[in-house]
């Protein structure tokens, strides 16, 4: 249990610092290799939660094919790969204020709705068990969703070819 | 471990994100925000899961992280479309909707 | 027919999306398809009213007042009026007490999605208004689409126009058979939708599209209202869209007289945008702008008398909510007799033939929902019913005169009876059954609505019907004079229309000129079809025949006639008034500029946001404020010998001056908030939902 807790710790600081450093780096590279990290973090919270098939997803889909996809982006738009000073709008105040009261407001109702409520992962998702609900009980949405990666495919083929 | 260490580390990261929401200029950088938000909801949804002893929570953020591929996607494609308009991805700059 | 009756709405559906994806590659842009799609649910129509009329009444239903007791006072105040009004006239009609049992409405319903213990259903509720409002509907959309195969025939879009056509005539239909308040507002909105697709059809010509753009924008904001209704009534009825349930429950007193008059004023509101009513009216004569035959749908069979619908419907709502048994005023009755008088003045100053008939429909519309808020119920349905039939005779002839003449100004046209002996024949048959001249159909349905009025206890309202009455009248008769009499005054060579056109014209001919004896004394056959358990239920008197109102009112509307054929065609009265007399010029100016209302909504309520008013402000801050306060510093050193300055200029002004500051400061706070740029709505948009959260929180501890 402490081992448990002390890694969780360990991700938890870890993936704050490198959030906090996304949003306010200055070379826009940087920004997508310290989402890396966060991504990480989040696979590593997946498998503290014992939710390894959701792991794997994230490192494939997110730090495998999403941040691939960000750097080609920040490449095809010429971004600045150096140093710049103008990453941030004027409004970094009001945002950060906004961003302190929404964060206010969530843990304030989380901790009344659920105070020290004890969560003990039983290993209740293994594999099988999600591939199982996926496809049979949720098979509906799921077709749903191959018909919207489909169109965005499509979608972003269209948008970006040339005329 | 308990629930609620869960659900404030993804409070902390949803806040982050959307102050690179609101505060970042370049659109890539804010697409990268808007990642944060959707990880924040992940933790959320795999934890209340495993809290309710469910694998539906697993499931759906399963299909959070195929909408989010392509939201990317799209999105890139956005603002690929907007660079090559107006050689710029600066989002301050495009207040057309200015009444 | 009446259980599968779903499958007239559905008909033109499966047409819009035949047309609207194989239209291009049909003959013809796809335009018989929906001809034939119309003309099938046409057929379909008179064997669901063919087999209502057979229905036996089975329904036993109790009449207000043999239920009292069960209405726990509302019965016994709603039924006193009509029992008073019963014994001064003496006109009790052969139909009171005889109909204590009415045919059962044909309900069939599918859960659409249930959450929780909520099942939201769909089907179809039948009953006799929705089948005469099936007849009405896919009558007059039969002849608009055949007459648009003509009309329409070299338009480059006729494909999107007939697949417009298509879903206007769905959505109407769908909302005429539906059970629930959610498929109705589908139905509703539906129609909202096609009306901006079908106005703005020739969306080359930028008025046009702005036409288009303020019928859907005046409409939204009616629905609005009706949202907030739907959802008032949802809750107050134990959550149940059901239109039956949600009658009972308000005549059965279950939900409280206060949340009653809340959800029948948002439902009202909904009303005052589609229906046109005073002050929402001013987006129906810029529909103008549309294609003739749609403005012909618009105004006789859909959309416009979707609200009329929708009152005759929930009746049960309005009749407690505005307690229209209790006679004197009430905000229904009030808005549709003013929305009478008002749009019957504007149809005089207009040149533009359809303009003349879309003010007259407002006038129209007004009558309906006048009649159903006095509690006239089956005549505002009737004049529902006879109206369609004319008032689509009269749009579709004006129509085939512009095809004719190329033009709709009135102004140069005239002598066109010469040309067009058929279109002059029927679009004489249409405005003297406008006019309310015996026995053609106008005459019988605004005659009902008058008896309702004055035996309903609405003197105020019956006055204002007996004068749009002469006012119909008269200005129908310069209508017509101005297009068919006198010598023709344009440069184009008229011609009478091919069958296409003709033909719809004569068969609305022939029902305009008979649909009035359906009810008309003796006969009755309207008010027993549509009779239903909720009029009954709520105790809605039919007040029988008045011979003293009916010749009344035929006296004026000749003496109308008499008034305008005097000045038009004999050039007899003060002609050039407005030339010589100010106060006649002025009141000349204020109908040609209608009331100012589009200058107020334009003008002052969307610029204020845009700016204009913003500025104006601070300029009055700077010159005239500065110059008022030096002024009455200047005229107080001089000793005080212009108190009447200081009070005229320091106080009046200064309070008006500084509501103008106020509105300006207000507009361009709001300008500052319209900056354009995402991140700061997002901004404002995440701190509302934090603050609305905190709100939720200190709320619920």
């Amino acid at each position: 249990m402490i081992v448990q807790n002390l890694f969780f710790g360990m991700l938890a600081t870890v993936m704050g610092l490198a959030a906090i450093r996304v949003v306010t780096a200055q070379n826009v590279v940087h920004a997508a290799l310290y989402l890396v990290v966060v991504l990480g973090g989040v696979a590593g919270i997946f498998i503290l939660l014992a939710a390894e098939f959701a792991a794997v997803t994230q490192v494939l889909v997110y730090i495998g094919a999403v941040v691939v996809l960000f750097l080609f982006g920040l490449m095809l738009t010429r971004a600045p790969i150096g140093k710049t000073a103008n990453l941030d709008n004027d409004q970094k105040v009001l945002a950060a204020v906004v961003a302190v009261m929404l964060l206010g407001v969530l843990l304030w109702s989380q901790f009344d709705a659920f105070g020290r409520a004890i969560l003990e992962p039983q290993r209740v998702g293994t594999t099988g068990m999600v591939g199982d609900s996926i496809f049979v009980q949720y098979l509906i949405p799921f077709e749903i969703i191959s018909v919207l990666l489909l169109a965005a495919l499509v979608g972003a083929i269209v948008l970006a070819r040339k005329e | 471990m308990i629930l609620n260490q869960f659900l404030a580390l993804a409070a902390v990261l949803f806040c982050i994100g959307v102050y690179g929401v609101l505060a970042r200029r370049n659109a890539v950088l804010v697409l990268m925000s808007i990642e944060l938000i959707l990880n924040a909801v992940n933790i959320n949804l795999v934890a209340f899961g495993a809290f309710h002893d469910t694998v539906a929570g697993q499931v759906f953020a399963l299909f959070v992280i195929a909408v989010a591929a392509a939201e990317v996607g799209v999105g890139l494609a956005i603002v690929l479309l907007i660079y090559r308009n107006r050689q710029s991805v600066d989002v301050s700059e495009l207040d057309m909707m200015k009444g | 027919m009446l259980e599968n009756a779903w499958v007239i709405p559905a008909l033109p559906v499966v047409s819009f999306f035949v047309i609207l994806f194989f239209g291009k590659r049909l003959p013809s842009g796809g335009a018989w398809v929906g001809v034939a799609a119309v003309a099938l649910a046409f057929g379909l129509s008179l064997v669901a009213v063919g087999e209502w009329i057979a229905r036996p009444a089975t329904l036993e239903v109790e009449a207000a007042h043999a239920a009292a007791p069960a209405e726990a006072g509302h019965g016994e105040e709603g039924a006193q009026p009509g029992h008073t009004a019963e014994a001064d006239e003496g006109a009790h009609g052969p139909a009171e007490g005889a109909h204590d049992a009415v045919r059962e409405p044909v309900r069939r319903e599918v859960t659409w999605f249930s959450n929780g213990p909520i099942d939201i259903k769909v089907g179809i509720h039948i009953d006799g208004l929705a089948v005469a409002m099936l007849f009405v509907v896919t009558t007059i959309a039969l002849a608009v689409h055949v007459f648009s195969t003509n009309y329409m025939a070299d338009d480059p879009r006729i494909t999107h126009y007939f697949a417009g056509l298509s879903l206007f005539t769905a959505g109407m239909l769908v909302m005429v058979t539906a059970s629930t308040t959610l498929l109705l507002l589908f139905g509703w909105e539906a129609m909202g939708l096609c009306s901006f697709m079908l106005i703005g059809h020739w969306w080359e010509k930028q008025e046009n599209s702005s036409a288009a753009l303020k019928a859907f924008f005046t409409t939204r904001t009616g629905d609005i209202g009706l949202l907030v209704g739907i959802a008032i009534l949802f809750f107050a009825a134990g959550q149940t869209f059901d239109i039956a349930t949600l009658n009972d429950a308000a005549l059965n007193g279950q939900i409280s007289q206060g949340l009653l008059t809340v959800g029948a004023v948002a439902l009202f509101c909904g009303v005052i945008g589609k229906s046109a009513q005073f002050p929402l009216h001013t987006w129906l004569p810029d529909a103008m702008a549309g294609p003739t035959p749609v403005s012909a749908l618009i105004h006789a069979a859909t959309m416009v008398v979707a609200g009329v619908y929708l009152v005759a419907r929930v009746y049960g709502v309005f009749w407690e909510g505005f307690n229209i048994a209790a006679g004197g005023v009430n905000l229904g009755a009030v808005i549709g007799g003013v929305t009478v008088v008002i749009a019957a003045l504007l149809a005089f100053v207009q040149t533009d033939i359809k303009r003349v008939l879309a003010y007259s429909t407002v006038s129209q519309l007004g009558y309906m929902v006048m009649a159903l808020c006095v509690g006239a119920w089956t005549a505002g349905v009737f004049h529902l019913f006879t109206h369609a039939m004319f008032k689509g005779l009269l749009f579709l002839g004006s129509g085939s005169v512009s095809h004719a003449v190329g033009t709709f100004d009135m102004r140069e046209m005239g002598g066109l009876r010469r040309f067009m002996p058929t279109t002059f024949k029927t679009f004489m048959v249409g405005s003297i059954a406008l006019a309310g001249i015996p026995p053609l159909a106008g005459f019988w349905s605004k005659d009902e609505i008058l008896t309702g009025a004055s035996a309903g206890g609405y003197p105020i309202m019956f006055w204002m019907g007996v004068l749009g009455a002469g006012m119909t009248a008269a200005y129908m008769t310069r209508c017509v004079w101005l297009t068919f009499f006198g010598e023709y005054r344009g440069q184009a060579h008229p011609h009478e229309s091919p069958p296409a056109i003709t033909v719809p014209l004569i068969g609305l001919a022939v029902l305009a000129a008979v649909a009035g004896f359906l009810n008309a004394p003796g006969v009755g056959l309207f008010g027993d079809w549509t009779n239903n358990a909720v009029t009954l239920a709520a105790g809605v008197e039919h007040h029988a025949f008045s011979p003293g109102i009916a010749l009344m009112s035929t006296l004026v509307a000749l003496v109308g006639i008499g008034l305008a054929a005097a000045w038009y065609a004999r050039n007899v009265g003060p002609h050039g008034i407005t030339t010589r007399n100010s106060t006649a010029r002025a009141g000349y100016t204020f109908l040609l500029n209608r009331y100012y209302l589009d200058h107020l909504y334009t003008g002052a309520i969307v610029g204020s946001i845009k700016g204009p008013i913003a500025r104006a402000a601070y300029w009055t801050n700077q010159n005239v404020i500065d110059g008022v306060v030096n002024g009455i510093g200047i005229a107080a050193r001089r000793g005080g010998n212009f108190v009447y300055d200081i009070v005229d200029q320091g106080m009046v002004d200064g309070a008006i001056n500084a509501s103008a500051a106020g509105t300006g400061a207000g507009g361009g706070f709001l300008r500052t908030i319209q900056s354009g740029r995402v991140q700061q709505y997002a901004a404002v948009f995440f701190a509302a939902a934090a603050i609305f959260a905190v709100v939720l929180i200190v709320v619920t501890i």
